[in-house]
C-alpha cells in the first residue's frame, strides 16, 4: 500500500470518527429545541455534551488539516470550489461554539434562549451541508483540467445532495438522541428513548431511498459492488439492532449502533471515492484521485511517522475524558453550561 | 475590487481579529495554571479564588478565539487556493501536527478543567489546566513553523512545479522560528498580564476585594515585566535576523531608501515621500539602528533602492520583469515603531508597578493604577502591529522569494464571492465583539464572587444532599 492510500485511509478514520462523536453532539444540539419542554431540561441536555462538544469538533479541524498535508489539491480545489457552503458552515459552527459558553452568562431567559437557538442551528445546519458536500462530491463536480472547481448552485445543492444531507442530520439526530437516553435521568431519559424509537423508522426509510438514489446517481456500486453491499446490509443490521435495544432500555448498546450506523454509512462514501478524491463531473481524466492531489513520498512518511506517535495518546485521554464525565447529568447537580 | 485585494482585506481582518483573542488565550491560560499551582501548594483558598475567577474570563475570550481560529484554516483553501496547492506539501503539515498535538490537548482539558472543578482530584485538576497551556503555547510553535517558512523558505525543492519538503528538521529548527516564537509567547504573556494588571488596577482604585486584586496584580506585574523584557530581546534577535534574511522588509521597517552611513542613525521620525522615494523630514537617533542591526555600534545597511536593484536581478526570472519588491513603506514604517513604543511603554510600565509594590505605596498610586485600565489595550495593539509590519513588509512575497500573493489567490473565486463573505464576517465579529467586551464587563464588576446558579438553586432536592 502506498503512503498516500494510508492516508487516504487515515482521512476517512478522522472523519468518521468526527461523525461518530460530533454526530452525537450535534444531534443532541437539534434535539434541545423540541425534545427540552424548557429551559431547565436544555441546560440538562446542553450540559451531557458540555465537557465534549470542542474537542469532537477537533476531528474536522484535524481531518481538514490532514488533507491540506496529505492532499493540498484535493484541500484546494475543496475548500475553494465550496466557498459559500464552507462560509456557511463556518458561521454555524462560529455561533454554536460561543452559545455553548455565552447562554447562562446572564440570568435572563430571553438571553439563554436566543444562544439555545444558536446551538439549534448551529448543530443542524453543519452536518446538513456536511452531508451536501460529500454526497455531492461522490455524484461529481465541474472539476476541470486545472483541478479547479467552477460550480453553479445546481451542482452544489440538488434532490441526490439535499437528501444526503437530510440522511446524514437524521442520523445525527438519532445518535443524539441514544445518547441523551444514555446520558440522563427520568422524563429526558424515556422522552428521548421513545422519539429515537419513532426515528429509527424515519431513518431507516431515508437510508433506503438514499441507497436506492446513490445506485443511480453514482457509480460507487459499479465501483466496489461487494463492498458496498456489505456495508449497506451493516447499516441496515445496525440501524435495526438500535431499535431492538432501544426497546430493551439497553441504552449503551442502542447508542453503539447509532454510532456504528453513522460510521458505515460515511465509511461507504470514502470507499465509493476511493481512489477519487475528487470526482468530475466533466471528464474521467480530470479527477483527482490519491496519485495525483497528493503531496510528495517524504512529507507522507514524516506526516505518519508524527500521527502514529501522537494518536495512541489523543485517543488515550479522550477516552479518559469520557470516563471521567460518565455519570448521568441531572438538574440536582451544578451545570456548569 | 479585485480578488486579490479582497482576499488580502479579508485575510487581515480575520487573522487581526483572531489575534486578539490569541495572545490574551496564551497569556491567561499561563497566569491561571501559576494561580491554581499556588493553591495547591500553599493551600490558600485565595487563589482558588483567582483561578476560578479570571478563569471565568479567560474562557469567554477562549470561546471566541477557538470558532475564529477554524476560519484560519479554512480559508487558505477558501481563498488561496494556488497557494495551497504550491505549498501544500510543506505547509500543511506543521497545520496538521497543530490540529493533532495542540488542539486535541487543549480542547480535551479545557473541558476536564471547566467540568472538573468537583470531579478531579485536585493534581490531576491542575495538570489539565497546564495540559490546556502547553497546548495553546503548542498550537503556536507550529503554526509559527508555518509562519517561519512564509518568511525564510527552508527543507523544501522544487518539484513538479511546487514547493516540496525534503527537511522536516530544517522547517523546525528554521532560524526564523526560533526568533518569532519566543518573541510571539512573550507577547502572549505581556497580553494576559497587563489584562490581569489592568482589571486589577480598575477595582482596587474602586476599593473592592483589595487583598484578591492586590495578590492578582502582583503576579501580573511580575510577568508582565518578564514578558515584555522578553519581547524586548527576542526582538532584537528578530532585527538582526531580518537584515540577514529579508533586508527589504528591515529597509521598509527604517525607511531608508539611500544605503546607511556607517555607523547608522536610527530614525525615530520619518516624513516618507513614497513618490519620489525620499523622506522630506527625518528625526535620528545616531548609532543606534547599527545596533539595533548588529548588536555593535557600526555597520551599515541598504537602502530600498539598492536592495530593489538587487532583488529584480535575483527575482525577475520568477516573478517577471518590472516587479516593485518594495512592501508598503509606510505601513511597515509606522507600525514597527508603533509595536517598538507600546512594548517600551509595557516595560516601563512593569518597572514602576514593580518598585511601588516594593515600596508598599502601590494602592496610593492611583495615578499609576489609572494608567494600567487603559494599558490593557497596550499588548493587543503592539501585537498587531507587529504582524502588520510582517506580513505588510514581506509584500510581494506571500512564500518569500518563491510566490507573490497575486499568484496566490484563488482562481475560481470570484470579487462578489469574497465581498459578501467579508461582510458576513464583519457582522459577526461585531456581534461577537459586543457581546464578549459586555461579558467581561458585566463578570469583572461582579468580582470574584462565587456564582449564583439559578438553576441548579430552584432545583434543589430537600431529600437529597448532593443537590445542595
Amino acid at each position: 500500500m502506498e503512503l498516500s492510500e494510508i492516508w487516504f485511509v487515515l482521512i476517512s478514520v478522522l472523519f468518521i470518527g468526527f461523525f461518530f462523536l460530533e454526530g452525537f453532539d450535534f444531534g443532541v444540539g437539534m434535539s434541545t429545541r423540541f425534545l427540552a419542554r424548557d429551559q431547565k431540561e436544555r441546560t440538562v441536555m446542553v450540559n451531557t455534551i458540555g465537557p465534549f462538544w470542542d474537542a469532537n469538533e477537533v476531528w474536522l479541524i484535524t481531518g481538514a488539516g490532514a488533507i491540506f498535508a496529505a492532499f493540498p489539491n484535493w484541500y484546494a480545489t475543496m475548500f475553494s470550489g465550496y466557498y459559500l457552503l464552507m462560509l456557511v458552515v463556518l458561521l454555524g459552527l462560529i455561533g454554536r461554539g460561543v452559545a455553548f459558553e455565552f447562554r447562562r452568562k446572564v440570568e435572563d431567559t430571553r438571553w439563554t434562549n436566543t444562544w439555545d437557538w444558536m446551538i439549534f442551528f448551529g448543530s443542524l445546519l453543519p452536518p446538513f451541508l456536511l452531508g451536501v458536500l460529500f454526497t455531492s462530491m461522490l455524484k461529481g463536480m465541474p472539476i476541470g483540467e486545472d483541478m479547479n472547481m467552477e460550480a453553479g448552485f445546481s451542482d452544489v445543492i440538488n434532490i441526490y445532495s439535499i437528501w444526503g444531507g437530510f440522511t446524514i442530520t437524521l442520523l445525527c439526530l438519532l445518535h443524539g438522541l441514544t445518547f441523551l437516553s444514555l446520558k440522563t435521568e427520568g422524563e429526558i431519559r424515556q422522552r428521548s428513548a421513545a422519539l429515537a424509537k419513532k426515528l429509527v423508522l424515519a431513518v431507516f426509510g431515508s437510508l433506503v431511498v438514499f441507497v436506492g438514489l446513490s445506485s443511480f446517481v453514482t457509480d460507487i456500486f459499479e465501483m466496489r459492488p461487494i463492498l458496498e453491499l456489505i456495508i449497506v446490509v451493516l447499516i441496515v443490521l445496525a440501524i435495526g439492532l438500535s431499535y431492538y435495544f432501544i426497546s430493551n432500555k439497553r441504552e449503551g448498546m442502542a447508542f453503539t449502533m447509532t454510532g456504528l450506523g453513522i460510521m458505515l454509512t460515511v465509511s461507504s462514501i470514502f470507499v465509493g471515492l476511493f481512489p477519487r478524491v475528487m470526482v468530475s463531473s466533466l471528464n474521467k481524466a480530470f479527477d483527482l484521485t490519491v496519485y495525483n492531489a497528493s503531496s510528495g513520498a517524504y512529507s507522507l512518511k514524516i506526516m505518519t511517522i508524527v500521527a502514529a506517535t501522537i494518536l495512541p495518546f489523543v485517543l488515550g485521554y479522550t477516552i479518559y475524558s469520557y470516563y471521567v464525565f460518565r455519570k448521568r447529568v441531572s438538574d440536582k447537580e451544578h451545570l456548569t453550561y | 475590487m479585485d480578488p486579490v485585494m479582497l482576499a488580502r482585506i479579508q485575510f487581515a481582518l480575520t487573522t487581526i481579529y483572531h489575534f486578539f483573542f490569541v495572545p490574551l488565550t496564551i497569556g491567561l491560560a499561563f497566569i491561571i495554571a501559576l494561580m491554581q499551582t499556588l493553591y495547591v501548594v500553599k493551600k490558600n483558598e485565595i487563589y482558588k479564588k483567582m483561578a476560578k475567577f479570571w478563569g471565568h474570563l479567560f474562557l469567554i475570550n477562549f470561546a471566541v478565539g477557538v470558532v475564529t481560529g477554524i476560519i484560519q484554516e479554512f480559508q487558505f483553501g477558501m481563498n488561496w487556493s494556488d497557494y495551497s496547492r504550491f505549498v501544500g506539501d510543506v505547509f500543511g503539515a506543521p497545520l496538521a501536527i497543530e490540529a493533532l498535538l495542540a488542539f486535541f490537548m487543549e480542547s480535551t482539558f479545557i473541558g476536564l478543567w471547566i467540568f472538573g472543578w468537583d470531579r478531579l482530584p485536585k493534581k490531576v485538576h491542575l495538570a489539565s489546566i497546564w495540559l490546556v497551556s502547553i497546548g495553546t503555547m503548542l498550537s503556536g510553535f507550529w503554526i509559527l513553523t508555518a509562519n517561519s517558512f512564509m518568511q525564510v523558505p527552508v527543507g523544501y525543492e522544487i518539484r513538479n512545479g511546487r514547493a516540496e519538503m525534503v527537511d522536516f528538521l530544517a522547517l523546525i529548527t528554521n532560524g526564523q522560528l526560533w526568533v518569532e516564537f519566543p518573541h510571539v509567547i512573550t507577547g502572549a504573556l505581556c497580553t494576559g498580564a497587563f489584562f490581569v494588571a489592568g482589571v486589577s488596577a480598575y477595582n482596587l482604585l474602586k476599593k473592592k476585594h483589595i487583598q484578591f486584586y492586590k495578590k492578582s496584580m502582583n503576579i501580573a506585574l511580575i510577568i508582565g515585566l518578564v514578558g515584555s523584557l522578553g519581547t524586548a530581546f527576542s526582538g532584537h534577535a528578530q532585527a538582526q535576523y531580518l537584515v540577514k534574511t529579508q533586508p527589504m522588509k528591515m529597509a521598509a521597517a527604517e525607511g531608508i531608501w539611500e544605503d546607511t552611513p556607517d555607523p547608522a542613525p536610527w530614525s525615530a521620525f520619518a516624513w516618507i515621500d513614497t513618490k519620489n522615494q525620499k523622506n522630506k523630514f527625518e528625526l535620528n537617533i545616531p548609532y543606534a539602528l547599527s545596533y539595533l542591526s548588529y548588536s555593535k555600534f557600526e555597520g551599515s545597511l541598504k537602502g530600498m533602492k539598492t536592495l530593489q536593484a538587487e532583488y529584480a536581478k535575483k527575482y525577475d526570472r520568477i516573478v517577471g520583469e518590472g516587479t516593485n519588491y518594495i512592501p508598503p513603506v509606510k505601513t511597515t514604517y509606522w507600525s514597527f515603531r508603533l509595536m517598538v513604543g507600546f512594548g517600551m511603554a509595557m516595560i516601563l510600565l512593569s518597572m514602576i508597578g514593580l518598585y511601588l509594590w516594593k515600596k508598599g505605596r502601590l494602592l496610593q498610586s492611583s495615578r499609576f493604577l489609572k494608567i494600567l485600565v487603559p494599558a490593557i489595550s497596550f499588548p493587543f495593539l503592539a501585537n498587531t502591529f507587529g504582524w502588520v509590519m510582517t506580513e505588510v513588509g514581506r509584500q510581494p512575497w506571500t512564500v518569500f522569494g518563491l510566490m507573490t500573493t497575486a499568484d496566490a489567490v484563488s482562481p475560481n473565486v470570484s470579487s462578489g464571492t469574497i465581498l459578501f463573505s467579508i461582510m458576513m464576517y464583519t457582522l459577526i465579529f461585531t456581534i461577537l465583539a459586543g457581546v464578549m467586551v459586555y461579558l467581561m464587563v458585566r463578570e469583572i464588576k461582579r468580582g470574584p464572587v462565587e456564582h449564583q446558579d439559578v438553576n441548579s438553586a430552584v432545583s434543589i432536592d430537600p431529600f437529597n444532599k448532593a443537590g445542595v
